[in-house]
C-alpha cells in the first residue's frame, strides 16, 4: 500500500518515465544537456530517453548536437545533448554549437553535468551558465567514481551556494535519474525557486557602458533572451559575437546548427547486436 | 620562470599569464589562473607537448604555451600523497 510519503518520493515517480527515443513530436519542454567534455552527457540522455547515443571516454565524441525524447508526469520533454566545452566564451565549433543553444535556444532547463571527481573545474562552466539562465539543475555524475578516489561532495551545500538543485549521480547505473527527474520538473514548474549564484559588477562606470549597450541590443534584437550577456562578450571582445550583431545574425544562431545524428547511431546499434 | 621550464619533480603556482584575447581566455578556461597549483604529470617521447595535472585534471600543453604561463616553484618536493 502507498503511504503518502511514498508518493512525494522520487523513487515512486520513476515509473512516470516512458523514454521515447527520437520522437521528439509536440513536446511541451525542452531540456538542454550541458557540461565540460567527457563528464557523462551522453550517458545522461542515453538514461533519460532510451537512446543509445554512442558514449565514450574521449571528448569530442559529440560535435553536433542529439536529440531525443521522454514523457515525464503526462509532460512531452525534448532533450538535447550538447558538446562538451569548458567554457561559454572560448571559440571552437564544438563549443559554438553548445554556447549558440544555451543562449539563444532558449531551452526551459539546463541540465549542466559535472565530474564529481573535477568538481572545482567544472564549476567555471556551471557559473557561466548560471549567468545567462536561472533554469538550472547540476547533474553531479560520477559520484561513485569520486568516493573511489576519497571524494566526498556535500551536494546540499553546493545547491545553497549554487541556488539551483544540485543532484548526484551515477548516470551509467541510473543512479539519480528520478531524482534528477523530480528536479527538472520543480525548476520548470517554479516549485523549486532557484537563486542562481551570479557575480556582483562592483564597477559603476563599467554599468552605465553595459545599459547603453544593452539598450541597443534591445533595439535591434529585440526577441533576445541574453542582451546583457551579448554585452558583456561585445565589450570583451568576442570576435563570433561581434561578426554576428555586424551582419544581424545574432539570434539565428541556435537554429543554424540544428543537427539530428541520433537517427545514424540508431542503425549502428542494431548492427552491433 | 615559464611552465614550460618545470622540472618533473616540482611543484609551481601559477603566478601571471602572458598572453592575451582567446589564447589567455582558453588557458584560464582549463583552470590555469593565478594561483593555481601545477605539477608535470607525463612528457611525450618528443618533450613537446608535456601534460600537467591541473585541479585534479591532467590537460596538456604545447611547449609554446607553457611558455606563457609565468611560475614560482612552490616546493622542492612533490607529495605522493595521490
Amino acid at each position: 500500500m502507498l503511504t503518502d510519503a511514498c508518493q512525494t518520493c522520487p523513487i515512486y515517480n520513476e515509473s512516470a518515465l516512458k523514454k521515447l527515443g527520437v520522437n521528439t513530436e509536440n513536446f511541451d519542454f525542452v531540456v538542454a544537456l550541458a557540461g565540460n567534455p567527457n563528464t557523462g552527457k551522453s550517458t545522461v540522455f542515453n538514461a533519460l530517453t532510451g537512446l543509445r547515443q554512442h558514449t565514450g571516454n574521449w571528448p569530442g565524441k559529440t560535435v553536433a548536437r542529439a536529440e531525443g525524447g521522454f514523457e515525464y508526469n503526462d509532460h512531452n520533454f525534448k532533450v538535447v545533448d550538447l558538446p562538451g566545452t569548458y567554457s561559454l566564451l572560448s571559440t571552437s565549433t564544438d563549443e559554438e554549437i553548445a554556447r549558440d543553444f544555451i543562449l539563444f535556444g532558449q531551452p526551459d532547463v539546463t541540465i549542466v553535468v559535472v565530474d564529481a571527481t573535477r568538481l572545482e573545474r567544472n564549476l567555471n562552466l556551471a557559473l557561466q551558465i548560471l549567468e545567462i539562465t536561472d533554469r538550472v539543475v547540476v547533474a553531479l555524475n560520477l559520484i561513485d567514481e569520486a568516493a573511489r578516489h576519497g571524494i566526498k561532495v556535500d551536494e546540499r551545500h553546493l545547491a545553497r551556494e549554487l541556488g539551483v538543485p544540485v543532484v548526484p549521480m551515477v548516470a551509467r547505473r541510473m543512479v539519480g535519474v528520478p531524482q534528477l527527474l523530480q528536479a527538472v520538473e520543480e525548476v520548470i514548474l517554479g516549485t523549486y525557486p532557484t537563486r542562481p549564484h551570479r557575480i556582483k559588477q562592483q564597477d559603476t562606470r563599467l554599468e552605465q557602458v553595459i545599459g547603453q549597450l544593452v539598450n541597443a541590443i534591445e533595439t535591434q534584437f529585440p526577441s533576445l533572451p541574453n542582451a546583457r550577456w551579448v554585452a558583456l562578450r561585445l565589450l570583451d571582445g568576442d570576435a563570433s559575437i561581434e561578426e554576428a550583431v555586424r551582419n544581424h545574425t545574432l539570434g539565428d544562431l541556435a537554429r543554424s546548427n540544428v543537427i539530428a545524428p541520433v537517427g545514424d547511431v540508431i542503425p549502428l546499434q542494431a548492427v552491433a547486436s | 620562470m615559464t611552465l614550460d621550464q618545470l622540472k618533473p619533480d616540482l611543484t609551481a603556482t601559477v603566478t601571471h599569464l602572458t598572453t592575451t584575447g582567446a589564447n589567455r581566455r582558453r588557458l584560464m578556461d582549463l583552470g590555469l589562473l593565478p594561483g593555481t597549483r601545477v605539477e608535470v604529470e607525463m612528457i611525450s617521447p618528443l618533450g613537446d607537448p608535456v601534460a600537467y595535472r591541473v585541479r585534479g585534471a591532467v590537460i596538456a600543453l604545447r611547449r609554446k604555451q607553457a611558455r606563457e604561463i609565468e611560475i614560482a616553484v612552490a616546493q622542492e618536493e612533490k607529495t605522493h600523497a595521490d
